[in-house]
């Protein structure tokens, strides 16, 4: 299990902690929440009760034998509590669905505690395949409408993980109001992303409050997610963008093949693993020396929506695909030679004393080796959202990557300025947020932020 | 030395009671006299106190008369005297809890309430022993004269609407349109009760169009006052003039009085002895104006000639505030979870209402639809959303153990 589940080995078990739990914090003085919705969250009237701490024992013997076997992750079940959110390191899932909130106008600090305590309740349950409140999709009052939308009933979990995240929104608005007491918490590092050349961002796609991630091996759960989370979210805070993906284009564990991005490359070969443990303390997750202390254990999420102009890519030569990418199409392997895992040689030149990889590459200027040594837990996914007004695929890439600040995301999509893909992309939604660490069963995700 | 009443809440009707403790201001807890003529209703005093208050009602006009008493919203009714004939003296007694209310008649049973007046009661909320079965029944009774006081007051605004439109004053008539609809849209929900009734009087063109029928009522109307220009588009994205001409003046006398026979129709119904209603009805109906409004308000297709969607929106949210206010005592007397989910629904409710009042009012108009922004109608939707949630618990609670 621990192979499989590197968000909740026993390094990050929930008796652990490492992170910046609070001793008995909001939860506890709000009525030892979350072990059931709110009256909000539920209006009181479902016997949510005692149900809230059923998600232990059961589920996690499950996530045991389901997760042993790498190929089949459709029946895995990841522990939703630990000392890290789970949904960074887990073996990326198929399917995602993606949403951005804004907390409603008047909502104060006691709104968005209880909203995260609701959100954290239903997302341990979901998380372990069960519905958002015992009985909650037909067991309830015929008079009333169900608790749990009930499009998931009969379905495994599917490897279902949900990530939360704050945006810099969230601490205080663009014109500086502190809506929830939290602005002196916020980050120095979580600011809207600077100007990057060649973007073409629309304000409805980017931005936000507050994020969930819901990654699946079923859309179907995934979207139950996000659409339960968000209906029990109406009154404190409602989606200002979503995104459906199809298809991960990153592996994030050696046990996974590598996926293809809708240019039909290889994507991710060089991607961050769970594996190399060390790698991942170093370049994913915020430490408990890094600032705020209440961030250990977190992360920094940055979204892109990247839109691919698929048709031109399409009547492109092969050769120039290649070039443009850094690698062969078939294998993945740099142009430098070697196999697709080989480290690309960047100094290599062909027999006319060019480099192999040309300078203008994608890999190249991806590269940890020009980006002093930054790396990115990529976590991206195609889309395509139906066509545009004149006919073309409106697809290509939700990139999401994770990172232990986002000054890696930065130097890095600086020095992509000059990437020859650029020609065939552009980049239409932006999004950044500080990922809390995860939370201690009977606490709630983001707790420290308000001890 | 408050007693313990035993009496549904307003309006049951006439019950024979005898104040004690609570004394009203009224010297010596003696009868509110209430002078009905055709075109006054003059109440003897503007405050007294909570209980049960009897009024003496004399009319002294031409014809019969109603007395009413309305909520602080002046729509919703907490008690009413009908049929007071002309020369008759009568008592009619109330249970007022503390609040705004307001005192008005309606001569004929009909149109628009007449001498309104702020009535105010205060002291201390009376402890109302009051079962079950009565508190389903005060609901029913007050809902069932709301529905009718609102199609009371349709009958003629429709009637002057449909004069002008008929005659050719389209500035007259379209100035009368929307408020015309609020009547209809705060009751909507008991309107498509009559099955073949709300198609003919409220259909939108593409509905109509879908389900084969002739294409009449309030929006047929709509576009004649607001003609389509040359390649404008119906609300499914066909041409505006496909199968569509402006009406002819014999076209115009026809719908009309189709209109006019088919409100009439509706206040027949509401007022036949067997109409009743039941408090699943008047429940459900709050939670179903909420879902007219998320379903056509917001997405401005229901006025799409006139833009005027934000007096329906407005109608629809009164009309649904109405029947919650009629069950709010059955859903009180539920216990902790009654209480708390009426003040959720309530503060909900005036969060609309203030957003709703930045665009505009029915009495003094709503900006046109057109111009609300993307970003304003979303924050409305979130509002809407905000609202229907708490809102779609109410069945539960009310019929619930």
């Amino acid at each position: 299990m621990s192979g499989m589940n590197p968000d909740a080995g026993p390094d990050s078990a929930p008796e652990n902690t490492s992170a910046a739990e609070p001793a008995e914090s909001a939860a506890d003085a709000t009525g030892g929440r979350p072990s059931g919705l709110s009256r909000r969250g539920l209006f009181g009237l479902v016997g949510a009760g005692a149900a809230g701490l059923v998600v232990g024992g059961a589920a996690g013997a499950a996530a045991g034998t389901a997760a042993a076997s790498a190929s089949s992750q459709r029946n895995a079940i990841y522990p939703f509590y630990g000392t890290r959110q789970a949904g960074i390191t887990t073996p990326a899932q198929d399917r995602l669905h993606f949403a951005s909130y804004d907390m409603a106008a008047g909502a104060g600090r006691d709104d968005l505690i209880e909203l995260l305590q609701d959100w954290t309740y239903a997302a341990a349950r979901m998380t372990q395949g069960l519905e958002v409140t015992d009985g909650g999709a037909v067991g309830g009052s015929p008079l009333a409408p169900p608790a749990d939308t009930g499009e998931a009933l009969g379905l495994p979990a599917a490897g279902l993980t949900i990530t939360f995240g704050f945006g810099p929104t969230l601490f205080s608005t663009e014109d500086g109001e502190d809506r929830f007491g939290i602005a002196a918490q916020r980050p120095e590092l979580l600011t809207r992303l600077p100007r990057f050349s060649g973007d073409s961002l629309r304000p409805e796609l980017g931005g936000g409050d507050l994020c969930i991630q819901a990654c699946a091996d079923d859309p179907q759960v995934a979207v139950h997610a996000i659409r339960n989370l968000s209906r029990i979210a109406f009154g404190r805070a409602s989606i200002r963008w979503s995104q459906l993906g199809f298809g991960r284009t990153s592996s994030t564990s050696t046990s996974q093949l590598t996926p293809r991005n809708l240019f039909g490359f290889k994507d991710g070969t060089a991607n961050v693993k769970s594996e190399d443990t060390k790698l991942v303390d170093d370049q994913v997750f915020v430490g408990s020396t890094d600032s705020p202390a209440w961030l250990a254990g977190g992360s920094y999420l940055v979204t892109r929506k990247i839109r691919m102009i698929i048709e031109t890519w399409d009547r492109t030569r092969l050769e120039e695909q290649e070039r443009v990418i850094g690698r062969d199409k078939g294998e993945g392997a740099p142009l430098s030679g070697g196999t697709e895992f080989t480290e690309p040689d960047f100094e290599a030149e062909t027999g006319a004393g060019t480099p192999a990889i040309d300078t203008d590459a994608h890999v190249r200027l991806a590269h940890p080796t020009v980006n002093k040594g930054a790396s990115l837990l990529r976590r991206g996914y195609n889309f395509v959202d139906g066509n545009d007004e004149l006919g073309r695929l409106d697809a290509g890439l939700f990139f999401m990557s994770y990172q232990r600040s986002p000054e890696q995301f930065i130097g890095i999509q600086r020095s992509l300025a000059a990437d020859a893909l650029n020609e065939y992309i552009k980049h239409v939604g932006s999004a950044i947020f500080a990922i809390p660490p995860g939370a201690r069963e009977g606490s709630y995700v983001g707790a420290p932020l308000f001890a | 030395m408050k007693r313990t009443l035993s009496v549904g809440l307003a309006g049951a009707g006439l019950i024979a009671l005898t104040l004690t403790g609570c004394v009203p201001n009224n010297a010596g807890g003696s009868a509110v006299a209430v002078a009905i003529t055709d075109d006054a209703c003059d109440v003897a005093t503007d405050t007294t106190a909570s209980g049960a208050v009897t009024f003496e009602l004399s009319n002294t006009g031409t014809d019969v008369n109603e007395f009413e008493i309305l909520a602080e919203d002046k729509l919703r009714i907490v008690g009413e005297k009908e049929n007071v004939t002309p020369g008759q003296t009568v008592s009619y007694v109330a249970q007022l809890e503390p609040g705004t209310y307001y005192t008005a008649c309606k001569f004929q049973l009909i149109g628009s309430p007449i001498g309104l007046a702020e009535f105010t009661v205060t002291g201390d909320a009376t402890a109302v022993d009051a079962d079950a079965a009565e508190l389903n029944d005060a609901a029913v009774t007050n809902y069932i004269a709301y529905i009718r006081s609102q199609v009371g007051e349709l009958i003629p605004a429709v009637a002057a609407f449909t004069t002008a439109y008929a005659s050719g004053d389209d500035e007259t008539a379209r100035g009368l349109f929307a408020q015309t609809r609020a009547f209809y849209e705060r009751i909507e929900p008991t309107a498509e009760a009559f099955g073949d009734l709300d198609p003919k009087i409220d259909y939108r063109e593409v509905d109509a169009v879908a389900e084969g029928l002739d294409w009449t009522g309030f929006h047929r109307i709509e576009k004649d006052l607001w003609p389509p220009a040359q390649g404008d588009l119906n609300s499914d994205g066909t041409s505006a003039f496909l199968d569509w001409a402006p009406s002819t003046t014999a076209e115009r006398t026809a719908f009309a009085a189709g209109l006019v026979t088919d409100t009439q129709q509706l206040h027949d119904l509401v007022n036949a002895d067997d109409f009743t209603v039941s408090v699943a009805d008047i429940s459900n109906g709050s939670i179903g104006l909420l879902d007219e409004v998320a379903s056509g308000k917001i997405s401005g297709e229901e006025d799409w000639w006139s833009g005027t969607d934000l007096t329906d929106f407005q109608a629809n949210v009164q009309g649904a505030e109405v029947a919650f206010g009629n069950v709010e005592a059955i859903a009180r007397s539920k216990g902790d979870d009654g209480e708390k989910l009426v003040d959720d629904i309530q503060s909900e409710f005036d969060a609309l209402d203030a957003l709703l009042a930045q665009y505009g009012s029915i009495d003094d108009g709503f900006v046109d639809y057109t111009t609300v922004t993307d970003a304003q109608r979303k924050e409305l939707s979130d509002q809407v959303n905000a609202l229907s949630e708490p809102l779609s618990q109410l069945t539960a609670l009310v019929l619930g153990a």
